[in-house]
């Protein structure tokens, strides 16, 4: 168009790439830490690939600690929050979107409000219920929990879904003797499956990701999850750096994946939340 | 006919609730009101607490360790929350630039958001390393400039933080991002059609028409803030010389490390109440600053 517009983008453009090199690079060194030898990460000027890569970190990394064992204890932990926040989360969404009853607006607003409830406040009695049903070093309570909420983001994104779901619908499956549980189950879960996706994704980023819960419940090293193991690469004053930088690298793959899944529905979800006002 | 159905509805409506009722009985609301009773006992979390009255929160005023941390955590809270925004929403700003490429920018300013805190505490530990760490290799090559300490130094130890947190920076950039694509394209054409610069359309129509948005970002940083713990844990630990022993990591210590449920619980309550207060006030200043659009407030 005009010369200013023309340098304009260009602008733009360099702006756009400095920040995304700014934002990779962490992920890069962490890579490409994790295939150095000892002397290689300490040389200068760093080397920034190493000649030959030392696959085998990786090798070592996953026999440094039970690797295994924390990947299906993370792997357990995971899939016990996803069924339970799938089982949990609609079911509430849809009392206080699809059925017309007193105490919904206000139970909308209690679900909301708890996400203005410090963890701290809530963490040492859970812990010392859990501890006297025994259930410390146990999965339980990393998991059940779940099965009993859901998250007040998770709800109010479905709530969202659901409310834009004509009533017609279920009017007339009203109309044909169907009943609530079955309008629910077999007409509005189907519906909103694209969100459930969604929010089986980011529950298994937080379960994934998550560090205190497991840090406060799990106290015997054959329970730890991968958060956990991380840890154990590091002595009081000693760190294999590669070999941690190799485990960090299989730990942060899954979360990329999920990543890629969500990385559109993401925006898009955020847009019809409503969250604008 | 008309009342049974009302009832009908009532009966399922609780019915579909029941699991998250239950669960918030059991997770939350009777652990708050369990932890402002254990705030004024002794409690080492078996057998019974001792009632002690005010006495941990007596005990709090005079312990040195607990202002420490409090004047930490604000001095963190402080520069991380109005950073924050400024480079959430800078970024939200260059992202919505139309660019053929924009989705690959997109991407890589958000993936960091989606790691877990643990390997993110992990790699900064490592890219500050004060002698191999590639930042401090960066300063030393380029501008000639010795690195700081980071972590290891107690004047740059909370600023690493803050640094650190901004590389999440673009969980906030995606949610204002959808925001101001969200912003009616006629109200900046017209602006434009008027003269109005990129300041003015900035100033003048995004921020307020995404104003509940930054409502919803400040709120969730500021109590994002308060909890940071998982970061600190890994990469410092509280050190060097307490200056990163922040509010939650040494509440932590007191209820699982020196088993004083009691103490702890009192500290958790002057959190819950400081984030409250401060909430309030945000939400009571919001009505002059936050504008919803379609009518009433």
């Amino acid at each position: 168009m005009n010369v200013r517009w023309f340098m304009s983008r260009i602008v733009s453009r360099i702006v756009l790439l400095l920040i995304g090199i700014i934002f990779l690079v962490p992920i890069f060194w962490m890579f490409t830490t994790s295939i150095k030898d000892m002397s290689q990460i300490m040389s200068y000027p760093p080397v920034w690939w190493p000649n030959p890569p030392k696959w085998h970190n990786y090798i070592e990394a996953v026999h440094y600690i039970p690797f295994g064992q924390y990947t299906l204890n993370t792997v357990i932990i995971c899939a016990g929050n996803i069924i339970g926040v799938l089982i949990s989360c609609p079911l509430v969404a849809y009392s206080i979107s699809k059925i017309k009853w007193r105490g919904r607006d206000f139970l909308f607003m209690l679900i909301l409000s708890t996400i203005l409830i410090p963890f701290p406040v809530i963490m040492i009695p859970v812990f010392i219920v859990f501890s006297k049903l025994g259930w410390i070093n146990t999965f339980r309570p990393l998991i059940i929990p779940a099965f009993f909420g859901g998250g007040a983001f998770n709800i109010f994104l479905l709530r969202q879904f659901f409310l834009t779901i004509p009533e017609e619908l279920s009017d007339a499956a009203r109309i044909d003797g169907a009943s609530e549980f079955g309008i629910y189950s077999r007409i509005m879960l189907p519906l909103v499956k694209p969100i459930l996706i969604v929010i089986s994704l980011f529950t298994f980023l937080g379960a994934w990701n998550d560090f205190m819960g497991p840090l406060i419940y799990l106290q015997n090293e054959a329970k730890y999850t991968l958060a956990l193991g991380l840890q154990m690469y590091r002595s009081t004053n000693y760190v294999e750096w590669p070999l941690l930088m190799a485990a960090a690298t299989i730990v942060v793959v899954p979360t990329i994946v999920a990543f890629y899944f969500t990385q559109n529905t993401i925006v898009e979800s955020v847009t019809l939340t409503g969250l604008k006002g | 006919m008309k009342a049974s159905t009302s009832r009908r509805n009532t009966l399922y409506g609780i019915l579909f609730a029941l699991p998250w009722i239950i669960g918030f009985l059991a997770f939350t609301a009777y652990p708050i009101l369990a932890s402002l009773y254990y705030s004024f006992t002794e409690y080492v979390g078996i057998g019974t607490p001792k009632w002690i009255g005010s006495g941990n929160y007596n005990a709090l005023f005079h312990d040195e360790l607990f202002w420490t941390s409090l004047y930490n955590t604000l001095y963190y809270v402080g520069l991380a929350v109005p950073i924050g925004f400024v480079v959430g929403l800078g970024l939200a700003l260059l992202l919505n630039i139309d660019l053929k490429e924009i989705g690959i920018y997109r991407t890589l300013v958000y993936l960091p958001y989606v790691l877990p805190a643990v390997a993110v505490s992990f790699i900064w530990l490592w890219m500050l390393n004060p002698y191999y760490g590639l930042l401090n290799l960066f300063l030393g090559t380029v501008f000639h400039i010795q690195g700081p300490g980071w972590f290891s130094d107690p004047k740059w130890a909370k600023p690493a933080f803050v640094m650190l947190a901004q590389w999440g920076a673009g969980g906030s950039a995606v949610i204002f991002l959808s925001s101001i694509k969200d912003v009616p394209r006629e109200l900046l054409e017209s602006a434009e059609i008027d003269g109005a610069g990129w300041w003015t359309k900035f100033s003048k129509i995004i921020i307020p028409m995404i104003s509940p948005v930054i409502l919803y970002h400040i709120i969730t940083a500021l109590f994002g803030g308060f909890q940071i713990f998982t970061t600190a844990y890994i990469a410092t630990n509280g050190g060097p010389a307490n200056s990163t022993l922040f509010y939650v990591l040494y509440l932590y210590r007191n209820a699982f490390q020196y088993s004083k449920m009691g103490y702890a619980s009192a500290m958790a309550w002057i959190l819950f109440v400081l984030v409250l207060i401060i909430t309030l006030i945000i939400f009571r200043t919001s009505a002059r600053w936050v504008f919803y659009r379609g009518g009433g407030e």
